[in-house]
């Protein structure tokens, strides 16, 4: 039932009081939900490497795609704070299950409301807002990872429309979307400029997804490749206010946001079961929890999740004033999913041998987020963005 | 259908209990405030019999100070139409808050008062039914199932040893337990909306009851456990344990 | 010097199981008020039982029959009860069906009322009760003040030979608007008990040594007459010897029953990560090092085989 969580989060510095009661009831649904409907699943979907679609429905009910869009196209349309918080307890869950929601409402979402016609949002945005439509966001290729700009992907005019031809590769949801974000390149292959979003549904001839195998992170999230071939669209298919590298930066800079709150999730998750088998766990006839060692590790653990939390806190609130620069939130993914992977395998060692077990989450986190700390910008490359930013120097 | 839901705000399940200063009462520092988990079932109850009846209204009512506004609006993000917080200091006595609740509810032509079986803090399962026989109606606790129906309610209830059945006219107060139905989730739509649905506040007087709080204490530490004997023949001294001590069989 | 009176409950012309008990608690309050005990018993006919009331305590008993009391009636009880006269206190023992009526009782009576109280007592013109709150988490002593109405909960008193007259009287039942129509009661699906929702749980683990063994638990379940469920730990459900609905512990259910019984459950620390909040924890096991018994309240060292049969049979014995 709706009454209480198993999972009372981690708030040593009282950020609650910082919340309004409407974030704090965002935050509160998300995380009974994740409780209610997630955990119950989530190793077997782990251990199977398959993605439970069949939470699809009750995420768009609750409203958790896009749901800091308006709410005149079928969104929640919350402030950033609150969106963050959805972010941050779905990865508590699982970052696999963030990641949908973090492509379905940042990468497929706000591109069609940040450049798609008014036409465009009103056919697509309320049905992705309610799952019936899956979207996925085709940008990076087997080769141009870091660098998205040298891609290859081109759309070339005709007289009705465009054809598109290339390869995208790492595209989360790819297998099981239905429309697709591709961005390519429509003029000369080495201008950057070029290069504009095209709405492709994925049952239009020529486009094909296959799943990439033998992952070993984020196995309950889909990860596909995705191939166009000779794929012909309308001229409407174009986002039309699209152009150049800014526009998917743009939408990557909306996913690092709610990946920076996603980063504050998995850690308080991992902490959360460290401190309760800490407690529960006798040797030597105490409880594991009395031995020096690892209350340095819990003290740790907290200092950085507390850290964590004031500095996604303040970037969304910043966010909300339109004051979320492109290197604040990369200091913000940065530090949150790094310090996140290091309380992951802080805690997994806590836990001894039971912590490689499926029925523990650390380690299923740990590996997690090793993918969180390579995508949306790895966090070397938001090292560099940050150093640009302090220096005024490129060091690509 | 016109249907009111009478909610309390009680400290989550999980909280751990430490007893304030005064003796009587928990302290609430730092204690997470909840809509009382057995009232969701009555709130799920209403959403959808008013949902079912395509017309009709939802009204969560709540008596305590303005904390409880926090709670109300939980409801409205449920799905309630609207709600009123009876403001006023409740009293322990159970019937001088039916006696409010009452006073409150009588004219307003609701046809069903669903509350939850019982308040997970006081565990005092006896407000809902007071109201009942306050306002002269028909009242049926710890529904476990509910049918509508041309003006009258089929309910069944648990008992020791099976499931009892009953009806009754409307208009009626039922009170609901575990298993009756599973609450909604508040959608994050819904959260927005509820900021925007008309929360009315009523200034109550409560009448002085016949109850006082004399202690709050928490319950003997457990003692560590003790091994009784070895093999059948230390049963006897079990049962006695735990018929005479532990109070469990 | 004030009366008290006790409203037992029957069903089907029967006392119901904790009448005596109920009777107890009377006769201990009405002693301290200085008072006599009448037992009310509302039935359609002759209600088997009645006449040990006497010998447990009850001074007079009020009999009131009517067909409506065939089933359970609440409108009837109460104006009968309200025809009687005053009494210090009512006591109603917390059943499900007293949970139900004590508070229209009091309500009708302008009363105040203690539900699922272990302790009731005169204390200084008011009725001091001592009950469970806070999930059990903590306990509230209240006050009562005039003539409450107070729920005992089941068990929280013992029956007591206290020899007393027991005269039997019939009383009216005044005319009342019967609001609420019980039309029955029946037996459960026989769909086992949930076993997060059991107040008792019997568990079993890899001592039982075969699948078929979980035919003792199953006995002993039964023996708590249809309020105790089997568990098991995770071993025996990956091998199969149960299915995963009973599996207790980290990747199961967590369960916080009153009563907790670990039958060859060694202890380890997934499983007790399902159980450890039990109210009261028995742990049967041949290993007296075995980590269970550090969780357990009570433990019996020995062989399973032979205690939990005889465990069995002094359970369904206490529950006569």
């Amino acid at each position: 039932m709706a009454g209480s969580s198993e999972f009372t989060g981690v708030d040593f510095y009282d950020v609650d009081a910082l919340l309004s009661e409407e974030e704090r009831a965002v935050r509160d649904t998300v995380r009974q939900w994740v409780d209610d409907a997630l955990m119950p699943v989530i190793g077997d979907c782990y251990i199977e490497g398959r993605f439970p679609k069949q939470l699809i429905p009750g995420m768009a009910e609750l409203g958790l795609f896009g749901a800091n869009l308006p709410e005149e196209y079928g969104c929640a349309g919350l402030n950033n704070v609150a969106y963050g918080l959805i972010m941050q307890e779905l990865e508590r869950g699982d970052s696999g299950i963030r990641s949908f929601a973090s492509v379905q409402g940042a990468l497929v979402m706000y591109p069609i409301y940040a450049f798609g016609s008014e036409a465009q949002k009103q056919h697509w945005l309320p049905k992705l807002a309610a799952g019936q439509e899956i979207g996925c966001f085709g940008l990076t290729e087997p080769d141009y990872g870091s660098n998205p700009g040298g891609m290859i992907t081109t759309a070339r005019e005709t007289a009705d429309g465009w054809v598109l031809n290339g390869t995208k590769m790492w595209i989360t949801n790819g297998s099981q979307a239905t429309v697709s974000i591709i961005w390519a390149k429509t003029g000369d292959i080495d201008d950057p400029k070029s290069v504009r979003g095209f709405i492709v549904p994925t049952n239009t001839p020529g486009f094909t997804a296959k799943d990439q195998k033998g992952k070993l992170s984020l196995r309950a999230s889909d990860t596909s490749e995705l191939h166009l071939q000779d794929v012909h669209v309308p001229k409407d298919a174009l986002l039309p206010n699209s152009g150049g590298m800014k526009s998917p930066l743009m939408c990557l800079t909306q996913a690092r946001y709610g990946i920076a709150w996603g980063g504050v999730g998995a850690a308080m998750a991992c902490y959360d079961e460290a401190r309760r088998y800490a407690g529960n766990r006798i040797m030597f006839g105490k409880p594991i929890g009395a031995t020096q060692i690892q209350q340095e590790r819990l003290a740790d653990m907290l200092t950085e999740i507390t850290k964590g939390q004031l500095l996604a806190l303040q970037l969304g609130r910043l966010k909300d004033q339109g004051k979320a620069t492109p290197a604040r939130v990369s200091l913000a993914k940065r530090n949150n999913v790094n310090m996140a992977t290091e309380i992951a395998r802080e805690a997994r060692r806590l836990l001894g041998g039971n912590g490689i077990l499926v029925e523990y989450h650390s380690m299923r986190h740990m590996a997690n987020l090793e993918s969180v700390y390579t995508y949306e910008g790895t966090h070397d490359m938001h090292s560099l963005i940050l150093g640009q930013e302090i220096t005024g120097l490129a060091a690509y | 259908m016109k249907i009111a839901i009478c909610l309390r705000r009680v400290p989550d399940t999980t909280t751990k209990i430490v007893v304030g200063a005064g003796g009587t009462a928990i302290d609430e520092t730092g204690v997470k405030f909840v809509p009382n988990p057995y009232d969701e079932y009555a709130l799920e109850a209403a959403i959808a019999l008013k949902d079912a009846a395509g017309a009709g209204e939802t009204v969560v009512v709540a008596l305590g100070g303005d904390a409880v506004q926090e709670t109300l609006r939980t409801a409205l993000a449920m799905g309630v139409d609207r709600a009123v917080h009876l403001q006023g200091t409740p009293s322990a006595d159970g019937l001088a808050n039916a006696r409010v609740l009452a006073d409150h509810l009588k004219d307003g032509g609701y046809d069903l008062v669903l509350f939850g079986k019982l308040a997970v803090d006081d565990y005092g399962q006896q407000v809902g039914a007071m109201v009942a026989e306050l306002l002269g109606v028909p009242c049926a606790t710890a529904i476990t199932s509910l049918a509508v129906e041309g003006g009258r309610a089929k309910v069944t209830r648990e008992v020791e040893g099976g499931v009892e059945a009953a009806e009754c006219a409307l208009p009626a107060v039922l009170t609901c337990d575990k298993g009756l139905n599973t609450p909604r989730l508040p959608s994050l739509k819904g959260i927005m909306a509820a900021k925007k649905k008309p929360l009315d506040i009523v200034p109550v007087t409560v009448p002085a009851g016949q109850v006082t709080v004399v202690s709050l204490a928490l319950p003997p530490e457990r003692a560590a456990g003790k091994i009784l004997g070895e093999g059948a023949a230390a049963v006897p001294a079990l049962v006695a344990a735990l018929t005479s001590d532990a109070k469990v069989l | 010097m004030a009366n008290v009176l006790a409203v037992l409950e029957q069903r089907n012309g029967a006392l119901r199981k904790g009448a005596a008990e109920l009777l107890a608690a009377a006769r201990q309050l009405a002693d301290q008020l200085g008072g006599s005990v009448d037992a009310l018993v509302c039935g359609s006919g002759a209600v088997a039982g009645t006449e040990s009331l006497g010998a447990h305590g009850a001074d007079r008993v009020l009999t009131a029959t009517d067909a409506a009391f065939a089933q359970y009636a609440p409108e009837a009880i109460v104006a009968t009860v309200k025809g009687l006269g005053a009494y210090g206190a009512v006591l109603i023992a917390a059943t499900a069906t007293g949970k139900d009526l004590a508070p229209r009782l009091a309500a009708a009576m302008g009363a105040a009322c203690g539900m699922d109280v272990t302790a009731v007592s005169a204390a200084g013109g008011a009725i001091r009760v001592v009950r469970p709150v806070y999930a059990g988490k903590a306990i509230q002593t209240l006050d009562l003040a005039g003539t409450p109405v107070v729920a005992v909960r089941p068990g929280a008193y013992a029956a007591v030979q206290a020899g007393k007259a027991g005269a039997v009287e019939a009383v009216t039942v005044p005319a009342f608007s019967a609001r609420l129509m019980v039309t029955g009661i029946t037996a459960p699906e026989r769909a086992s008990l949930d076993v997060a929702e059991a107040r008792v749980v019997v568990a079993g683990g890899r001592g039982l040594g075969e699948p078929q063994h979980f035919a003792l638990l199953e006995q002993l379940a039964a023996a708590f007459g249809g309020e105790a469920a089997v568990g098991a730990s995770r071993a025996v459900v990956d091998a199969g010897w149960i299915g995963h609905g009973a599996q207790v512990g980290q990747t199961g259910k967590t369960v916080a029953p009153e009563l907790y019984i670990a039958v060859g459950v060694s202890g380890a620390i997934q499983h007790l990560a399902g159980m450890r909040t039990a109210k009261v924890i028995v742990a049967i096991n041949r290993d007296k090092d075995a980590p269970i018994f550090k969780v357990a309240d009570y433990g019996i060292v020995g062989d399973l085989f032979e205690i939990v049969p005889a465990l069995t049979e002094a359970v369904a014995k206490a529950k006569q």
